[in-house]
Protein backbone atom coordinates (compact mmCIF):
# COMPACT_ATOMS: atom_id res chain seq x y z
CA UNK A 1 0.00 0.00 0.00
CA UNK A 2 1.09 3.47 -0.75
CA UNK A 3 0.98 6.05 1.80
CA UNK A 4 2.43 9.61 1.29
CA UNK A 5 3.04 12.58 3.66
CA UNK A 6 2.61 15.60 2.68
CA UNK A 7 4.73 18.57 3.50
CA UNK A 8 8.04 20.37 3.47
CA UNK A 9 10.43 18.65 5.96
CA UNK A 10 8.72 19.99 8.66
CA UNK A 11 9.21 18.62 12.39
CA UNK A 12 5.77 17.48 12.11
CA UNK A 13 6.05 15.93 8.69
CA UNK A 14 8.80 13.65 10.60
CA UNK A 15 7.01 13.42 13.37
CA UNK A 16 4.19 11.25 10.99
CA UNK A 17 6.10 9.54 8.47
CA UNK A 18 7.55 7.85 11.76
CA UNK A 19 4.03 6.91 13.56
CA UNK A 20 2.51 5.68 9.36
CA UNK A 21 5.38 3.18 9.77
CA UNK A 22 5.20 2.26 13.40
CA UNK A 23 1.49 1.75 12.37
CA UNK A 24 2.09 -0.32 9.07
CA UNK A 25 4.90 -2.49 11.68
CA UNK A 26 1.98 -2.96 13.83
CA UNK A 27 -0.41 -3.85 11.25
CA UNK A 28 1.80 -5.86 9.42
CA UNK A 29 0.95 -4.21 6.51
CA UNK A 30 3.78 -3.63 3.73
CA UNK A 31 3.77 -0.14 2.79
CA UNK A 32 5.76 2.17 0.63
CA UNK A 33 5.90 5.54 2.65
CA UNK A 34 6.69 8.97 0.15
CA UNK A 35 7.03 12.39 0.73
CA UNK A 36 5.85 15.09 -1.19
CA UNK A 37 7.72 18.59 -0.53
CA UNK A 38 6.64 20.63 -2.74
CA UNK A 39 4.30 23.22 -1.72
CA UNK A 40 2.11 22.68 -4.82
CA UNK A 41 2.55 19.11 -5.48
CA UNK A 42 1.20 19.58 -1.60
CA UNK A 43 -1.63 21.64 -2.58
CA UNK A 44 -2.78 19.67 -5.42
CA UNK A 45 -3.99 16.74 -2.60
CA UNK A 46 -6.17 19.69 -1.94
CA UNK A 47 -4.56 19.78 1.45
CA UNK A 48 -4.41 23.65 3.38
CA UNK A 49 -2.59 22.46 6.50
CA UNK A 50 0.26 20.08 6.75
CA UNK A 51 1.39 17.57 7.52
CA UNK A 52 -1.08 15.59 5.32
CA UNK A 53 -1.61 11.68 5.20
CA UNK A 54 -2.42 9.97 2.02
CA UNK A 55 -3.49 6.42 2.10
CA UNK A 56 -3.97 5.19 -1.38
CA UNK A 57 -4.81 8.32 -3.32
CA UNK A 58 -7.18 9.39 -0.21
CA UNK A 59 -6.21 12.76 1.59
CA UNK A 60 -6.98 10.83 5.35
CA UNK A 61 -6.07 13.67 7.52
CA UNK A 62 -4.38 17.67 6.97
CA UNK A 63 -2.90 19.50 9.77
CA UNK A 64 -2.28 16.89 12.41
CA UNK A 65 0.01 14.27 13.44
CA UNK A 66 -1.84 11.30 13.90
CA UNK A 67 -0.62 8.51 16.67
CA UNK A 68 0.18 5.02 15.45
CA UNK A 69 -3.19 3.55 16.60
CA UNK A 70 -5.18 6.17 14.36
CA UNK A 71 -3.09 5.55 11.78
CA UNK A 72 -3.34 1.91 12.12
CA UNK A 73 -7.04 2.13 11.58
CA UNK A 74 -7.01 3.82 8.51
CA UNK A 75 -4.65 1.48 7.08
CA UNK A 76 -7.24 -1.46 8.23
CA UNK A 77 -10.01 0.64 6.82
CA UNK A 78 -8.06 1.22 3.51
CA UNK A 79 -7.03 -2.97 2.93
CA UNK A 80 -10.26 -3.81 3.37
CA UNK B 1 -10.03 51.08 38.40
CA UNK B 2 -8.20 53.42 35.68
CA UNK B 3 -4.86 53.31 38.07
CA UNK B 4 -5.23 49.29 37.93
CA UNK B 5 -5.29 49.30 34.26
CA UNK B 6 -2.42 51.35 33.98
CA UNK B 7 -0.47 49.80 36.49
CA UNK B 8 -1.40 46.52 34.94
CA UNK B 9 -0.82 47.57 31.17
CA UNK B 10 2.43 49.03 32.38
CA UNK B 11 3.73 45.80 34.38
CA UNK B 12 2.46 42.89 32.19
CA UNK B 13 2.50 44.62 28.60
CA UNK B 14 5.29 47.32 28.79
CA UNK B 15 6.62 45.07 31.37
CA UNK B 16 8.54 48.17 33.34
CA UNK B 17 9.83 45.57 35.81
CA UNK B 18 11.84 44.15 33.21
CA UNK B 19 12.91 47.38 32.20
CA UNK B 20 14.37 48.16 35.83
CA UNK B 21 15.44 44.71 36.02
CA UNK B 22 17.89 45.13 33.30
CA UNK B 23 18.89 48.72 34.06
CA UNK B 24 20.11 47.20 36.93
CA UNK B 25 21.74 44.35 35.24
CA UNK B 26 23.48 47.24 32.69
CA UNK B 27 24.53 49.67 35.91
CA UNK B 28 25.68 47.60 38.20
CA UNK B 29 26.78 44.30 36.90
CA UNK B 30 28.85 45.52 33.48
CA UNK B 31 28.98 49.48 35.39
CA UNK B 32 27.49 51.42 32.80
CA UNK B 33 25.31 54.15 32.24
CA UNK B 34 22.73 53.61 30.86
CA UNK B 35 21.78 57.16 29.52
CA UNK B 36 24.88 57.14 28.01
CA UNK B 37 25.21 55.27 24.49
CA UNK B 38 26.80 51.64 25.39
CA UNK B 39 24.85 51.29 27.94
CA UNK B 40 21.99 52.48 26.33
CA UNK B 41 22.31 50.44 23.58
CA UNK B 42 22.63 46.90 25.61
CA UNK B 43 19.76 48.11 27.42
CA UNK B 44 17.56 48.43 25.03
CA UNK B 45 18.91 44.82 22.97
CA UNK B 46 18.50 42.90 26.38
CA UNK B 47 14.91 44.64 27.48
CA UNK B 48 13.56 44.20 23.90
CA UNK B 49 14.91 40.84 22.96
CA UNK B 50 13.65 39.19 26.64
CA UNK B 51 10.28 41.40 26.27
CA UNK B 52 9.27 40.22 22.75
CA UNK B 53 10.33 36.80 23.69
CA UNK B 54 8.05 36.52 26.22
CA UNK B 55 5.16 38.47 24.34
CA UNK B 56 5.48 36.12 21.88
CA UNK B 57 5.44 32.60 23.63
CA UNK B 58 2.21 33.35 25.36
CA UNK B 59 0.48 35.32 22.50
CA UNK B 60 1.31 32.17 20.14
CA UNK B 61 0.60 30.17 22.51
CA UNK B 62 -3.29 31.18 22.93
CA UNK B 63 -3.72 31.90 19.70
CA UNK B 64 -2.79 28.82 18.85
CA UNK B 65 -5.04 27.44 20.77
CA UNK B 66 -7.92 29.79 19.68
CA UNK B 67 -6.76 29.19 15.94
CA UNK B 68 -7.20 25.08 16.99
CA UNK B 69 -10.41 25.64 16.20
CA UNK B 70 -10.58 27.10 13.21
CA UNK B 71 -8.84 24.77 10.66
CA UNK B 72 -8.56 26.04 7.41
CA UNK B 73 -11.75 23.77 6.28
CA UNK B 74 -14.02 25.23 8.80
CA UNK B 75 -12.30 28.58 7.74
CA UNK B 76 -13.52 27.72 3.96
CA UNK B 77 -16.86 26.51 4.72
CA UNK B 78 -17.48 29.54 6.93
CA UNK B 79 -16.38 31.80 4.14
CA UNK B 80 -18.60 29.87 1.20
CA UNK B 81 -21.47 30.34 3.16
CA UNK B 82 -21.24 34.50 3.07
CA UNK B 83 -21.45 36.74 -0.11
CA UNK B 84 -20.50 39.97 -1.41
CA UNK B 85 -18.50 42.59 1.55
CA UNK B 86 -19.69 40.62 4.53
CA UNK B 87 -17.61 37.99 2.91
CA UNK B 88 -14.79 40.10 2.61
CA UNK B 89 -15.03 41.29 6.00
CA UNK B 90 -15.41 37.62 7.41
CA UNK B 91 -12.41 36.67 5.22
CA UNK B 92 -10.16 39.86 7.08
CA UNK B 93 -11.43 38.87 10.73
CA UNK B 94 -10.66 34.97 9.84
CA UNK B 95 -7.52 36.22 8.43
CA UNK B 96 -6.40 37.40 12.15
CA UNK B 97 -6.40 34.30 13.49
CA UNK B 98 -4.64 32.07 11.29
CA UNK B 99 -1.12 31.07 10.73
CA UNK B 100 1.25 33.33 10.63
CA UNK B 101 3.82 31.71 7.65
CA UNK B 102 3.49 33.19 4.43
CA UNK B 103 4.44 29.64 3.64
CA UNK B 104 0.88 28.68 4.13
CA UNK B 105 -0.63 31.30 1.72
CA UNK B 106 -0.22 28.82 -1.45
CA UNK B 107 -1.93 26.14 -0.30
CA UNK B 108 -4.91 28.16 0.91
CA UNK B 109 -4.98 29.97 -2.13
CA UNK B 110 -5.21 27.26 -4.07
CA UNK B 111 -7.46 24.97 -1.47
CA UNK B 112 -9.54 28.57 -1.50
CA UNK B 113 -9.90 29.11 -5.36
CA UNK B 114 -10.53 25.28 -6.44
CA UNK B 115 -13.33 24.86 -3.94
CA UNK B 116 -15.12 28.40 -5.56
CA UNK B 117 -14.50 31.24 -3.02
CA UNK B 118 -14.33 34.40 -5.23
CA UNK B 119 -10.92 35.76 -5.30
CA UNK B 120 -12.29 39.24 -3.77
CA UNK B 121 -12.70 36.82 -0.67
CA UNK B 122 -9.38 34.79 -0.90
CA UNK B 123 -7.72 37.85 -1.41
CA UNK B 124 -8.88 39.72 1.63
CA UNK B 125 -7.94 36.82 3.47
CA UNK B 126 -4.33 36.82 2.22
CA UNK B 127 -3.72 40.35 2.88
CA UNK B 128 -5.04 40.18 6.47
CA UNK B 129 -3.63 37.22 7.13
CA UNK B 130 0.16 38.46 7.32
CA UNK B 131 -0.88 41.94 8.58
CA UNK B 132 -2.73 41.72 11.51
CA UNK B 133 -3.00 39.21 14.03
CA UNK B 134 -3.68 38.99 17.72
CA UNK B 135 0.11 38.80 18.22
CA UNK B 136 0.49 42.38 16.63
CA UNK B 137 -2.51 44.32 18.45
CA UNK B 138 -0.64 43.38 22.07
CA UNK B 139 2.76 43.88 20.75
CA UNK B 140 1.73 47.38 19.53
CA UNK B 141 -0.24 48.38 22.85
CA UNK B 142 2.76 46.84 24.83
CA UNK B 143 5.32 49.39 22.90
CA UNK B 144 3.25 52.21 21.52
CA UNK B 145 -0.36 52.04 23.30
CA UNK B 146 -3.78 50.66 22.82
CA UNK B 147 -5.45 53.58 20.86
CA UNK B 148 -2.66 53.03 17.83
CA UNK B 149 -2.97 49.01 18.40
CA UNK B 150 -6.23 49.41 17.99
CA UNK B 151 -5.92 52.07 15.04
CA UNK B 152 -3.60 49.64 13.46
CA UNK B 153 -6.02 46.44 13.15
CA UNK B 154 -9.23 48.63 12.08
CA UNK B 155 -7.01 49.81 9.21
CA UNK B 156 -5.46 46.88 8.17
CA UNK B 157 -8.86 45.13 8.42
CA UNK B 158 -10.33 47.93 5.93
CA UNK B 159 -7.27 47.31 3.88
CA UNK B 160 -7.84 43.60 3.58
CA UNK B 161 -11.38 44.18 3.11
CA UNK B 162 -10.86 47.11 0.01
CA UNK B 163 -8.20 45.74 -1.62
CA UNK B 164 -9.79 42.16 -1.98
CA UNK B 165 -12.71 43.62 -3.19
CA UNK B 166 -11.15 45.82 -5.76
CA UNK B 167 -9.22 42.56 -7.30
CA UNK B 168 -12.79 41.29 -7.23
CA UNK B 169 -14.03 44.29 -9.24
CA UNK B 170 -11.16 43.56 -11.68
CA UNK B 171 -12.54 40.36 -12.98
CA UNK B 172 -8.89 38.63 -12.72
CA UNK B 173 -9.83 35.06 -12.68
CA UNK B 174 -8.20 33.85 -15.81
CA UNK B 175 -5.01 35.47 -14.49
CA UNK B 176 -4.99 32.27 -12.03
CA UNK B 177 -3.02 29.46 -13.34
CA UNK B 178 -5.34 26.39 -14.55
CA UNK B 179 -4.36 24.02 -12.46
CA UNK B 180 -5.62 25.64 -9.46
CA UNK B 181 -9.24 25.18 -10.62
CA UNK B 182 -8.38 21.52 -11.43
CA UNK B 183 -6.64 21.01 -7.68
CA UNK B 184 -9.14 18.69 -5.89
CA UNK B 185 -11.02 19.74 -2.86
CA UNK B 186 -10.64 17.95 0.21
CA UNK B 187 -12.26 17.85 3.27
CA UNK B 188 -11.12 15.41 5.84
CA UNK B 189 -13.69 15.86 8.52
CA UNK B 190 -11.19 16.06 11.62
CA UNK B 191 -11.93 19.15 12.84
CA UNK B 192 -14.57 18.09 15.52
CA UNK B 193 -12.35 15.26 16.88
CA UNK B 194 -9.86 17.23 18.95
CA UNK B 195 -9.67 17.02 22.32
CA UNK B 196 -8.08 19.93 25.26
CA UNK B 197 -5.27 18.04 25.35
CA UNK B 198 -4.43 17.93 21.86
CA UNK B 199 -4.80 21.35 21.06
CA UNK B 200 -2.71 22.25 24.05
CA UNK B 201 -0.22 20.48 22.95
CA UNK B 202 -0.97 21.70 19.33
CA UNK B 203 -0.53 25.24 20.75
CA UNK B 204 2.43 24.57 22.50
CA UNK B 205 3.88 22.89 19.49
CA UNK B 206 3.03 25.72 17.62
CA UNK B 207 5.00 28.28 20.11
CA UNK B 208 8.21 26.07 19.49
CA UNK B 209 8.26 26.09 16.07
CA UNK B 210 7.58 29.59 15.28
CA UNK B 211 10.07 30.53 17.65
CA UNK B 212 12.84 28.51 16.14
CA UNK B 213 11.79 30.38 13.39
CA UNK B 214 11.83 33.92 13.69
CA UNK B 215 14.39 34.15 16.71
CA UNK B 216 17.36 35.28 13.98
CA UNK B 217 14.71 38.00 12.94
CA UNK B 218 13.69 38.84 16.08
CA UNK B 219 17.83 39.59 17.56
CA UNK B 220 18.54 41.58 13.96
CA UNK B 221 14.97 43.38 14.23
CA UNK B 222 16.10 44.32 17.86
CA UNK B 223 20.01 44.87 16.81
CA UNK B 224 18.74 47.44 14.38
CA UNK B 225 16.62 48.97 16.51
CA UNK B 226 19.33 49.08 19.50
CA UNK B 227 21.66 51.00 16.68
CA UNK B 228 19.33 53.32 15.28
CA UNK B 229 18.52 54.10 18.97
CA UNK B 230 21.92 55.02 19.84
CA UNK B 231 24.26 55.15 16.95
CA UNK B 232 22.59 56.96 13.94
CA UNK B 233 22.72 60.72 14.07
CA UNK B 234 19.05 61.41 14.69
CA UNK B 235 19.62 64.38 12.69
CA UNK B 236 20.08 61.74 9.52
CA UNK B 237 17.33 60.08 10.26
CA UNK B 238 15.16 63.18 10.42
CA UNK B 239 16.91 64.56 7.34
CA UNK B 240 15.54 61.13 5.39
CA UNK B 241 12.59 60.00 7.26
CA UNK B 242 11.53 63.24 9.31
CA UNK B 243 7.69 64.10 9.79
CA UNK B 244 8.28 67.20 7.75
CA UNK B 245 9.45 64.97 4.62
CA UNK B 246 6.55 63.96 2.36
CA UNK B 247 8.51 61.49 1.10
CA UNK B 248 9.49 59.61 4.19
CA UNK B 249 6.28 57.40 3.61
CA UNK B 250 7.60 56.38 0.25
CA UNK B 251 11.20 55.71 1.60
CA UNK B 252 9.13 53.46 4.21
CA UNK B 253 7.53 51.19 1.58
CA UNK B 254 10.03 51.15 -0.78
CA UNK B 255 12.41 49.82 2.08
CA UNK B 256 9.98 47.59 3.40
CA UNK B 257 8.37 45.69 1.00
CA UNK B 258 11.04 43.19 -0.11
CA UNK B 259 12.10 43.16 2.95
CA UNK B 260 11.19 39.48 4.70
CA UNK B 261 10.14 39.59 8.32
CA UNK B 262 7.30 39.21 10.96
CA UNK B 263 5.92 41.44 13.19
CA UNK B 264 7.91 40.60 15.88
CA UNK B 265 11.38 41.56 14.07
CA UNK B 266 9.93 44.36 12.89
CA UNK B 267 8.65 46.04 15.64
CA UNK B 268 12.06 46.95 17.52
CA UNK B 269 13.06 49.10 14.15
CA UNK B 270 9.34 50.79 14.34
CA UNK B 271 10.16 51.79 17.92
CA UNK B 272 13.13 53.00 17.17
CA UNK B 273 12.41 55.01 14.56
CA UNK B 274 9.47 56.80 16.63
CA UNK B 275 11.80 57.37 19.07
CA UNK B 276 13.79 59.13 16.93
CA UNK B 277 10.89 61.28 16.22
CA UNK B 278 9.99 59.53 13.07
CA UNK B 279 6.12 59.99 11.88
CA UNK B 280 4.03 57.44 13.43
CA UNK B 281 3.05 56.55 9.97
CA UNK B 282 5.86 56.24 8.89
CA UNK B 283 7.04 53.94 11.21
CA UNK B 284 3.64 51.67 10.61
CA UNK B 285 3.75 51.84 6.82
CA UNK B 286 7.37 50.36 7.12
CA UNK B 287 6.15 47.67 9.43
CA UNK B 288 3.01 46.89 6.84
CA UNK B 289 5.36 46.92 4.06
CA UNK B 290 7.82 44.50 5.26
CA UNK B 291 4.82 41.75 6.81
CA UNK B 292 2.41 41.82 4.09
CA UNK B 293 4.79 41.97 0.80
CA UNK B 294 7.84 40.24 1.04
CA UNK B 295 10.05 39.17 -2.16
CA UNK B 296 9.88 35.12 -0.74
CA UNK B 297 5.81 35.42 -0.81
CA UNK B 298 6.26 37.21 -4.13
CA UNK B 299 8.05 34.11 -5.42
CA UNK B 300 5.66 31.91 -4.26
CA UNK B 301 2.48 33.55 -5.24
CA UNK B 302 3.98 33.82 -8.64
CA UNK B 303 3.53 29.92 -8.90
CA UNK B 304 -0.08 30.29 -9.01
CA UNK B 305 -1.00 33.55 -10.59
CA UNK B 306 0.08 35.23 -13.20
CA UNK B 307 1.92 38.58 -13.66
CA UNK B 308 -0.85 40.63 -14.07
CA UNK B 309 -2.92 39.62 -11.01
CA UNK B 310 0.38 39.86 -8.78
CA UNK B 311 1.14 43.06 -10.24
CA UNK B 312 -2.55 44.17 -9.36
CA UNK B 313 -2.22 42.71 -5.76
CA UNK B 314 1.51 44.14 -4.80
CA UNK B 315 0.11 47.13 -6.58
CA UNK B 316 -3.25 47.75 -4.50
CA UNK B 317 -1.77 46.74 -1.33
CA UNK B 318 1.48 48.94 -1.93
CA UNK B 319 -0.43 52.29 -2.42
CA UNK B 320 -3.01 51.03 0.32
CA UNK B 321 -0.03 50.98 2.56
CA UNK B 322 1.43 54.51 1.38
CA UNK B 323 -2.04 56.12 1.81
CA UNK B 324 -2.60 54.74 5.05
CA UNK B 325 0.95 56.45 6.46
CA UNK B 326 0.05 59.44 5.24
CA UNK B 327 -2.90 59.55 6.78
CA UNK B 328 -1.44 58.54 9.80
CA UNK B 329 1.00 61.17 9.68
CA UNK B 330 -1.52 63.75 9.49
CA UNK B 331 -3.38 62.70 12.31
CA UNK B 332 -0.86 61.24 14.78
CA UNK B 333 -1.24 63.69 17.46
CA UNK B 334 -5.11 61.78 18.17
CA UNK B 335 -3.02 58.88 19.01
CA UNK B 336 0.13 60.04 21.17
Amino acid sequence: MNIKILGSGCRKCVALAENAKAAADAEGINVEIEKVTDIIDVARYGVMSTPGLVIGDKVVSSGRVLNPSDIGALLREAAA
Amino acid sequence: MQEIFIWLNDQLLRMQWLSDLVTMLVRDGFGLDTTGRIGGSIHFFIYDVIKIFILLSVLIFCISYVQSYFPPERTRRILGQRRGLWANTVAALLGTITPFCSCSSIPLFIGFTSAGLPLAVTFSFLISSPLVDLASVILLASIFNWSIALAYVAIGLVLAVLGGTLIGRLRLEDQVEAFVYQSPVSDPDNDGAISRRERLSYASAQVAEIAGRVWLYVLIGVGIGAAIHNWIPEGFIAALLGQDKWWSVLVATVAGVPMYADIFGTLPIAEALVDKGVGLGTALTFMMAVTALSLPSMIMLKRVVRLPLLGVFIGIVTVGIILIGIVFNATAHLFV
